[in-house]
């Protein structure tokens, strides 16, 4: 489709001329995972407990700090006002951004995952199931997070606002992906390819007004 | 059946609102008084659980109230919404504040409980965690609304983050359970205990229970109208 | 033809106009205007299907643009107060990605050609955050040339544009009521156009 290849190739282009935005969500990513050893006795076997817990709480406020790029940038320049009266379904446009905010800031989240786990002694099945989680389960982060920016463009109190809403949404693929259940990721990760997109057209339409 | 669109529009409302709310916190008070004579006089000390049980004449109608406020704040909000009336969404404002607070109580008399019970203030079974979380959803959408400006653009964003939520509510729930099952370590299982309950517990528990639903009807409508004179009052002076 | 019928505008708690009606025909051109605050961005955003209405009714050839939908949008073309330009884009990819957006593929040849038409031609390949900000609205302005959509709903495009900018800007809008196009206008300054039927709409404060 016209619209969404164009859609895509504008979500990479822009991240990849602006890589800070990523890389820097990227090392927050490292630097918090490495805050909890820090904060305790780094026994190895306590390390391998606390590792998956760890990671994904990590992934999932640095996916939180990526909410910033999604819409806000295309709010403050009239890009997003464009969007909303195109002639295409803008259920489309707000998955395909979803989607491309997967490919520029989860997979490469997704991809440095193992290298933290190595920090937390893991073994070679322990890293495995944690990439595999977090394969499954970012998208969730991606989408909820999407519902979440999209009520709060342009209000004050940015960040926390945005978590505040946003994280407690996030518990079941936390759960579920700390706790090593793929498929009941899977399952959580398929309503909220349904609903997700949805409810963020509404706050995107909403918050423009 | 055409009268009660009129009640749509906050102006309408709020006489009516207010005509209620002596009906339902004068019988409110009535029962508090009644249920907590019978619940701290009368009902006697349990075998087990001495006299801290007394706390879940409070406990349970709290963690009960804080639920079903939830989903009928989301029902309010939904129908805000969707037929564009004021008067519905400040209804819902109004529920989050009271469900926020009931869940709180509800919280802070199961430490209560739990502290003599468990020997803890704080225990992370299935039902606890859920109920924090739930907390955190009410503040989530409180939070939402104060900071959004635009009384109707707050109206509406809190009535996704609503919907959002009442469809997470059984999922979260559901996930709770199984990581409190996964991680069975120190399963505290609450002593659904007695196996016959002394009819003054019974009827102590009734009137609380009822006492707590009348009070949060009232304070609901109180809430209701000064939200309604709070927004008509900004529109006066525009 | 776009009818309009006792529009009013609230925003917050404020009553910013009402009771606004008007019909605009092919080869008509409106211009709005008004003191600050007097609500003709958020008319023009009300045309455009973004805001709603208070009250009132907004028709497209006789159907409501709520019904329309994705259909009123392909008939429309916005230029907004913020012209909706990328930095990080050069001005060609950012109409060549517009009009991706609007599910129109457009060769780079077409989309040069109009940038060239409005002046824009050697600095097409610059990012954006290197253009002036006269420059970057004439970024935005190509987006008509390109699309050809009968209702032009313009936001004071005519700022930080200099005098042979708004010349050119000027026979643009004149070509597109000649071929039958309409167009409704917000701005302070004042249109010179040939084509006799240019009308005004005054909100008042």
């Amino acid at each position: 489709m016209v619209m969404l290849r164009w859609l895509v190739w504008r979500e990479v282009v822009l991240a990849w001329r602006r890589k800070s935005d990523v890389l820097s969500m990227l090392a927050f990513f490292a630097i918090i995972a490495s805050l909890f050893p820090l904060g305790m006795d780094p026994d190895t076997r306590l390390l391998r407990t606390i590792a998956s817990g760890v990671l994904w709480v990590s992934a999932l406020l640095a996916s939180l700090l990526g909410l910033g790029r999604l819409f806000a940038g295309d709010y403050a320049d009239g890009t997003l006002e464009q969007m909303l009266i195109t002639p295409q379904p803008l259920l489309l446009i707000v998955a395909g951004k979803i989607f491309a905010q997967w490919l520029v800031t989860g997979i490469p989240l997704m991809l440095i995952s193992p290298l933290l786990a190595l920090q937390f002694g893991l073994p070679s099945d322990g890293v495995r199931m944690i990439a595999v989680s977090l394969l499954v389960g970012i998208p969730v982060l991606n989408l909820v997070g999407a519902v979440g920016a999209s009520l709060t463009l342009g209000i004050r109190g940015g960040g926390a606002i945005v978590a505040l809403i946003v994280l407690p949404l996030c518990v079941p693929v936390l759960v579920f992906g700390a706790g090593g259940n793929v498929p009941l990721v899977g399952a959580v990760l398929a309503l909220t390819m349904v609903f997700a997109p949805w409810a963020a057209a509404a706050g995107l339409k909403i918050s423009v007004e | 059946m055409s009268n009660w669109y009129k009640y749509a529009s906050p102006v309408h409302l709020h006489p009516l609102a207010s005509r209620l709310i002596p009906w339902f916190a004068i019988p409110a008070a009535i029962l508090l008084i009644a249920g907590l004579y019978v619940g701290l006089v009368l009902a006697p000390t349990d075998f087990q659980q001495g006299d801290v049980y007394r706390v879940l004449f409070i406990h349970v109608p709290a963690a009960w109230i804080g639920m079903f406020l939830y989903i009928l704040m989301a029902v309010y909000a939904a129908i805000g919404w969707a037929y564009n009336a004021r008067a519905s969404s400040m209804m819902a404002s109004s529920l989050s504040i009271t469900g926020a607070l009931f869940t709180f109580l509800a919280l802070l008399t199961g430490a209560l409980w739990g502290k003599p019970t468990w020997g803890t203030w704080w225990a992370w079974d299935a039902r606890t965690t859920s109920t924090l979380i739930l907390l955190f959803l009410y503040i989530g959408f409180i939070a939402l609304q104060s900071a959004i400006d635009d009384p109707r653009r707050a109206d509406r964003a809190g009535a996704v983050l609503a919907l959002v939520g009442v469809i997470n509510v059984p999922i979260i729930y559901f996930s709770v359970q199984w990581w409190n099952t996964l991680h069975q370590g120190a399963t505290i299982r609450i002593a659904s205990g007695t196996t016959t309950i002394a009819t003054p517990m019974l009827v102590a528990w009734l009137i609380m229970s009822a006492a707590c639903w009348l009070y949060s009807v009232a304070v609901v409508l109180s809430r209701l109208c000064c939200i309604i004179e709070d927004r008509e009052q900004l529109e006066a002076t525009q | 033809m776009l009818e309009t019928t006792h529009l009013k505008c609230v925003r917050g708690n404020r009553t910013i106009f009402r009771d606004v009606s008007f019909a605009v025909r092919p080869g008509d051109c409106f211009r709005l205007t008004g003191p600050n605050g007097s609500g003709k961005t958020s008319l023009l955003r009300m045309l455009c299907g973004l805001l709603a209405p208070a009250s009132g009714s907004i028709r497209w050839h006789g159907a409501s643009i709520e019904s329309l939908g994705e259909e009123y949008f392909s008939a429309i073309t916005y230029l907004g107060h913020r012209p909706g330009i990328k930095d990080e884009l050069t001005a060609l990819e950012n109409l060549r990605v517009w009009c991706g957006l609007s599910g129109i593929e457009l060769s780079h040849h077409t989309a040069a050609s109009a940038l060239e038409r409005i002046g824009l031609g050697e600095r097409m390949n610059l990012p954006a955050r290197f253009l002036s900000e006269g420059e970057r609205r004439r970024a935005a302005i190509a987006r008509v040339l390109v699309r050809q959509s009968p209702l032009w709903l313009l936001d004071e495009v005519l700022t930080s544009l200099d005098r042979t900018a708004v010349e050119a800007f000027q026979s643009l809008i004149e070509d597109h009521l000649e071929g039958g196009g309409m167009a409704i206008v917000a701005t302070h300054q004042d249109l010179q156009l040939s084509a006799g039927r240019s009308q005004r709409i005054e909100l008042a404060a």
